[in-house]
C-alpha cells in the first residue's frame, strides 16, 4: 500500500509549481490508454484535459476546492449530465444521463476532475464483473483473475494507477469485495450517508456510494465532500457530516484512548470456506493490534447464516421493480420487430438485459407475488432487523468489528460464473453491513502466495465511519510500515 | 321480481389534488400545458432519481380524513404498486397499501324521503396518478406524461349502499367535501375526480354477499348512476335465470350504454406491492394534525343548518345554497350587505343561478358582486325601485359590475312616489277613459288593471305601484259616490 502518497500532499506540489497538473492529467489518460486491456473504462472523458487547465489556474490563484485536480473514476451507474450510463447493460448502451448525481456533483464543485465511467457489472449485479455488456475487467495482479464486483473497474482504477480515487457503489459488497480482490481501500459509508439521487437503483435500502483510494486520507477526504444531506434524496440523513479527513489520528496518548477502542471478533466469520492463507492473515493483524493495545473481544452474531438468503430475497424483489422502467418504451434499447405491447416489453427486455439480471429480476417477482409475499418477503424483512439487532448488540461491547472481507482471494475468469450459488458466497462477509445499514471498509493487509491481495474489513455502528477511518489509518501508517 | 333483490355497493373514489406542483418532485400540475413540458428527470422515471414527498399532498389528504371522520394515522407508509404501461415511467406506481393515512371514517347521505344514512369510509389512501395515453391521434400510441406524479387521493367506501341512488347521493356528497376543502375541483367529465364501482346483488335479508364484479370507466355523474343500475339489472336476471355471477372487471361504455368485460389480459395484475425504500414512512404528530385541521373550512351540513337557523330560509334554500361552497360564500356576502335573507336567497336560487347554470361558469367569475346583489334587494326595499324595474337593472349589473344605484340613475329608472305627480296622473288617465270607468262603476273590479296597466304605460314601468294603487282606488271609489 505504501508508498502511495495522499493526494493533499501531491495538491501542494501543484501548488507550489513542482508539479503540473494538466501533464499529471495527461499522464493518467495515457495509462489508461496502456492499461486499456484490463477493460477497466467504459467511457473516457476527453474533457478531463481541458478541465485541468481550468482548475490548475484555480489553484494557482487560490480560488480551487477541497479536492481540486483529484482524479476520480466513476462507475458507470451514475448520471453525469450529458455522458453516457450504461450500467453496463445493452439495455442503456446508447443513453446518455440528463442530470448530473448528487454526489458527483460535489467532487465536480469542489473541482475534482472526472475522467470516466467505469466499468461494472450490470446493474451493479454481481460478484466478479463479468456480467458486463462491456467484457469483463481484468485483475491488475493477475490477467487471468476477476476483479471482483461489481465495482470492479472502480478497483481497478484505483489499483492499476489509473486516478487517484475512484466512486464506486456497494449494494452487499460491490466495493469491499473489489477493494480486497484489487488490493486497494473501499469504504461502503452508513446507509443515508451520501445520497443516492443519481445512482442508478439496483436495491433502494441497499444501495450506497463510496470510494476506493490507495490512501486512507483520499478516501476520507471523498468521503468528507461526498456525504450529508440532499434535498433529492428523502433516505439521506440530516446528521451533521463530520471532517473525516481531520479524524485519521487517536488522541496524542493512543495507548489510553484505545482502552475504550475495542475490536469485535465474530466467530461465524471464520467459519468453513475461509481460505486459510486469508484466516492466516487475519490471525496476523488481530495479535498485532492486540499487541498494539486494542482490545479484542470476541462477539456473536447469530443470525448471520441467514444473511445470504435474506439477502438474496429483499435485493432482488427491490431489483425487479427498479428494473421495470426499462421497457424499450422511452428511452433505451427497444426491440425492432416487436409486435405488440406485451411483446415490445418481453423481446426487449430479454435481448437487451443480460442472465444475471433476467435472474434476479424473476427472483424477486417470484418473491413479491401474491401468495408468495409473506413466505418470502415479509420474513425476510424480519431476519433483516435480527441482523441489525445482533450489531446494535455487538456495538454495544465494541467500536468495531474485525472480519475477512471475501472467502477467497481473487478467483479465475470463469471459475464461478456458471454457478451462480458459489458467486454470491462470494460476498458471506460483507451483505450483513447493507442489511443493517452500517459502514464498513476494506483494508488491503497483505497477500497470498500467488502474490494476491488479502483484505480485512472493518465494521462499525451507524455514521461512525470516523471509527473505521481512525482505526485504518493507524494500520496503514504502522503496520502496513512495518510489513515493507 | 326486482323488489326481491337488493344491491350492494361500494365505490372507489380517485380525487386529483389542487396542489401547485407534483406529489414527488417540483413539477407544476397545471392542466392544458402542452403534452410533455410538465416534466423533469423524477416524473420521467430517469435512471437515479428519487422521489421526494411534497407535504401540501399529507396535508390535503389529512384534511379529507378529518371532513370525513377517519382516524388519521400517525405513521404510514407509502407502497409500490408494480405494472407495465407506457404511461407509467416507472413501471410501478407510488400508492398506499398496508399502512394508509386515513381510515375508518364515514360520511352521512340524505335520502330521498328525507332520513340520513351514513355510509362508511374504509380508507383514504394518497397515491400518484400515471400519464396518460393518447390512442386515436395517429397509428401509434401516444404518451403525455404531464398528469404522471400528479397527487391523488383514492377515497374507498365500505361496501354500505343499497341502489345506485344512494351511490349517487353518497359520490356527489364526496365531491361536494372535496370542492368545500378546495383540494379539488370535483370534474369527473376532465377526470379530476373518477369512480370505480364494487357491485354485487343478493336476495333482501340475506346476510351473504353475492359475488361482485367491478365497474369502471364512468366519467360522469350520470354515467354513474346509469351504469350502476345497468350492472344491478344485469345481475339480477342471471340470477332469475339461475346463473352464477362471474367476478370480473368491466367497463361501462357510454355509447353502447352496456357495461362490457375488460380483456381478461389486462385484468390478471398481480400488483406485487411492497413498502416503497424510497420514502420515509409519513409521520403526522399532534400538532401538524391540529394545525391542518385548523384550516378546515365548514362543512355543508353544519352550514345548511346554521344557513336555517341565523337567517331563517327555508331548509330547502338552505340545501341550494350550500351545494357549493362558492355559492354559500356568496350568499354570505349578500346578506352582509342586506338583512332581507329570504330576499338573498330568491335572488340566489333564481336568477343567479339560472346565469352560473346557462352559462356554466363558477361562482367566483360570476360578474355581478355581492355586494351590489345585496344593495339592489336595498333599493327595491326601500322602494327607491319598484322589483319589476330591477329585473331591468339586473341585467345591467350582468353586463357590467356598476352599483345598482349608478344604472338606476344613469337610466332614469328611479321609482314615482310623489303623491301629487302621480294623483295628477290619475286624475289624468281616468279622463281620457270614461267608458272604462263606466264598466268599473257597474262593478267589472278587472277593469282596475287596466288603469293601473295605463299609468305604468305612461311612467314607463315606475310608479311606484303601492301608492298608484292607493291613489287610483281612492279617485275611483270617489266617483261612485257621486
Amino acid at each position: 500500500m505504501l508508498p502511495y502518497t495522499p493526494y493533499s500532499e501531491i495538491l501542494e506540489k501543484i501548488k507550489s509549481g513542482e508539479v503540473s497538473l494538466v501533464a499529471r492529467v495527461e499522464n493518467f489518460l495515457e495509462r489508461i490508454e496502456k492499461k486499456k486491456h484490463l477493460n477497466a473504462f467504459n467511457f473516457i472523458f476527453e474533457d478531463a484535459i481541458e478541465k485541468a487547465r481550468e482548475i490548475e489556474a484555480k489553484i494557482h490563484s487560490g480560488s480551487a476546492g477541497k479536492l481540486a485536480g483529484m482524479v476520480i473514476a466513476v462507475k458507470d451507474v451514475l448520471s453525469v449530465k450529458d455522458k453516457p450510463t450504461t450500467c453496463s447493460s445493452n439495455i442503456l448502451k446508447n443513453f446518455k444521463a440528463i442530470y448530473t448525481t448528487t454526489a458527483v456533483k460535489k467532487l465536480i464543485e469542489e473541482d475534482a476532475i472526472i475522467i470516466g465511467k467505469t466499468n461494472c457489472d450490470e446493474f451493479a449485479m454481481g460478484s466478479s464483473n463479468e456480467n458486463s455488456a462491456f467484457g469483463p475487467v481484468l485483475n491488475p495482479h493477475d490477467n487471468t483473475r476477476v476483479p471482483g464486483g461489481s465495482s470492479g473497474g472502480s478497483a481497478v482504477a484505483v489499483a492499476a494507477g489509473l486516478c487517484d480515487a475512484s466512486l464506486g457503489t456497494d449494494t452487499g459488497g460491490s466495493i469491499r469485495q473489489p477493494a480486497a480482490f484489487c488490493g486497494v481501500l473501499g469504504l461502503k459509508p452508513t446507509y443515508g450517508r451520501v445520497s443516492r439521487y443519481g445512482l442508478t437503483a439496483f436495491a433502494s435500502s441497499f444501495d450506497s456510494i463510496g470510494p476506493f483510494a490507495n490512501t486512507i486520507e483520499d478516501i476520507a477526504s471523498v468521503l468528507e465532500v461526498i456525504s450529508g444531506h440532499d434535498e433529492n434524496d428523502s433516505t439521506s440523513s440530516r446528521l451533521p457530516v463530520p471532517k473525516f479527513s481531520e479524524e485519521l489520528t487517536f488522541p496524542k496518548d493512543r495507548s489510553k484512548s484505545s482502552e475504550n477502542m475495542k475490536i469485535g471478533i465474530a466467530e461465524e466469520y471464520f467459519g468453513e470456506g475461509l481460505k486459510a492463507e486469508i484466516k492466516d492473515n487475519i490471525n496476523q493483524i488481530i495479535n498485532w493490534l492486540k499487541n498494539n493495545e486494542f482490545q479484542i473481544v470476541p462477539i456473536h452474531l447469530p443470525h448471520n447464516e441467514y444473511t445470504i438468503a435474506a439477502y438474496y430475497v429483499l435485493t432482488t424483489a427491490e431489483a425487479s421493480s427498479n428494473l421495470a422502467r426499462y421497457d424499450g418504451t422511452r428511452y433505451g434499447f427497444r426491440a425492432p420487430e416487436a409486435s405488440s405491447l406485451i411483446d415490445m416489453y418481453k423481446s426487449s427486455r430479454s435481448q437487451a438485459f443480460g442472465s444475471e439480471v433476467k435472474r434476479r429480476i424473476m427472483l424477486g417477482t417470484y418473491v413479491l407475488s401474491s401468495g408468495y409475499y409473506d413466505a418470502y418477503y415479509r420474513k425476510a424483512q424480519k431476519v433483516r432487523r435480527f441482523i441489525k439487532e445482533d450489531f446494535d448488540k455487538a456495538f454495544n461491547e465494541v467500536d468495531v468489528i474485525l472480519t475477512p472481507t471475501s472467502p477467497t482471494t481473487a478467483f479465475k475468469i470463469d471459475e464461478k460464473s456458471s454457478d451462480p450459488l458459489q458467486m454470491y458466497l462470494s460476498d458471506i462477509y460483507t451483505t450483513s453491513a447493507n442489511l443493517a445499514g452500517i459502514p464498513g471498509i476494506n483494508i488491503p493487509i497483505g497477500k497470498d502466495s500467488s502474490g494476491l491481495p488479502v483484505g480485512m474489513q472493518l465494521l462499525a455502528n451507524q455514521f461512525e465511519e470516523e471509527k473505521l477511518l481512525r482505526v485504518s489509518a493507524f494500520i496503514q501508517n504502522n503496520y502496513l510500515r512495518s510489513l515493507k | 321480481m326486482h323488489d326481491k333483490y337488493e344491491a350492494v355497493i361500494g365505490l372507489e373514489v380517485h380525487a386529483q389534488l389542487l396542489t401547485e406542483s407534483k406529489a414527488f418532485c417540483g413539477c407544476s400540475t397545471k392542466f392544458g400545458n402542452a403534452p410533455n413540458t410538465n416534466v423533469c428527470p423524477v416524473c420521467l422515471g430517469h435512471p437515479g432519481v428519487l422521489p421526494v414527498l411534497n407535504k401540501k399532498v399529507v396535508e390535503f389528504t389529512v384534511l379529507m380524513g378529518i371532513a370525513t371522520n377517519c382516524k388519521i394515522n400517525s405513521r404510514s407508509i407509502f407502497a409500490r404498486k408494480n405494472y407495465f404501461y407506457p404511461d407509467l415511467p416507472k413501471g410501478y406506481q407510488i400508492s398506499q397499501y398496508e399502512e394508509p393515512i386515513c381510515e375508518h371514517g364515514f360520511v352521512e347521505i340524505e335520502l330521498s324521503d328525507g332520513s340520513r344514512k351514513r355510509i362508511g369510509i374504509t380508507r383514504i389512501h394518497m397515491e400518484e396518478d400515471a400519464g396518460k395515453s393518447i390512442h386515436d391521434i395517429s397509428i401509434d400510441t401516444l404518451v403525455d406524461v404531464n398528469r404522471c406524479g400528479v397527487p391523488l387521493i383514492e377515497i374507498v367506501s365500505e361496501p354500505d349502499m343499497r341502489s345506485p341512488e344512494e351511490a349517487y347521493l353518497y359520490l356527489s356528497k364526496v365531491r361536494q367535501i372535496v370542492k368545500y376543502l378546495s383540494i379539488c375541483d370535483g370534474n369527473m367529465e376532465e377526470g379530476s375526480l373518477r369512480c370505480d364501482a364494487n357491485i354485487s346483488v343478493r336476495l333482501k335479508g340475506a346476510e351473504k354477499f353475492g359475488t361482485k364484479t367491478e365497474v369502471k370507466n364512468m366519467n360522469s355523474f350520470r354515467n354513474v348512476e346509469r351504469a350502476i343500475n345497468y350492472e344491478v339489472e344485469r345481475q339480477i336476471e342471471i340470477l332469475e335465470d339461475g346463473g352464477q355471477i362471474t367476478q370480473q372487471t368491466l367497463l361501462w361504455n357510454a355509447d353502447l350504454n352496456e357495461v362490457l368485460p375488460m380483456r381478461s389480459k389486462e385484468e390478471a395484475h398481480d400488483y406485487r406491492y411492497f413498502p416503497e425504500p424510497d420514502l420515509l414512512p409519513v409521520v403526522v404528530d399532534e400538532n401538524w394534525k391540529k394545525e391542518i385541521a385548523s384550516g378546515l373550512p365548514e362543512l355543508p351540513d353544519i352550514r345548511k343548518k346554521r344557513f336555517t337557523e341565523h337567517y331563517q330560509i327555508p331548509l330547502y334554500d338552505a340545501e341550494i345554497i350550500t351545494q357549493s361552497k362558492g355559492i354559500a360564500d356568496y350568499y354570505e356576502k349578500v346578506t352582509a350587505v342586506t338583512s332581507d335573507y329570504k330576499a338573498a336567497s330568491n335572488w340566489i336560487m333564481g336568477d343567479v343561478l339560472k346565469v352560473i347554470n346557462e352559462e356554466k361558469i363558477d361562482i367566483k367569475d360570476f360578474p355581478v358582486s355581492a355586494e351590489n346583489l345585496g344593495e339592489l334587494i336595498n333599493i327595491i326595499n326601500k322602494g327607491t325601485i319598484s322589483g319589476k324595474i330591477a329585473k331591468e337593472v339586473f341585467p345591467e349589473m350582468l353586463k357590467e359590475n356598476k352599483s345598482p344605484v349608478e344604472i338606476v340613475k344613469e337610466k332614469n329608472l328611479l321609482q314615482i312616489s310623489d303623491a301629487s305627480e302621480l294623483e295628477n296622473l290619475v286624475l289624468k288617465v281616468i279622463g281620457e277613459h270614461p267608458s272604462e270607468v263606466e264598466q268599473y262603476l257597474d262593478g267589472k273590479e278587472k277593469v282596475f288593471g287596466f288603469f293601473i296597466g295605463q299609468i305604468m304605460r305612461q311612467t314607463g314601468g315606475k310608479a311606484n305601484p303601492k301608492i298608484v294603487n292607493e291613489i287610483l282606488r281612492k279617485k275611483l271609489g270617489e266617483k261612485k259616490i257621486k
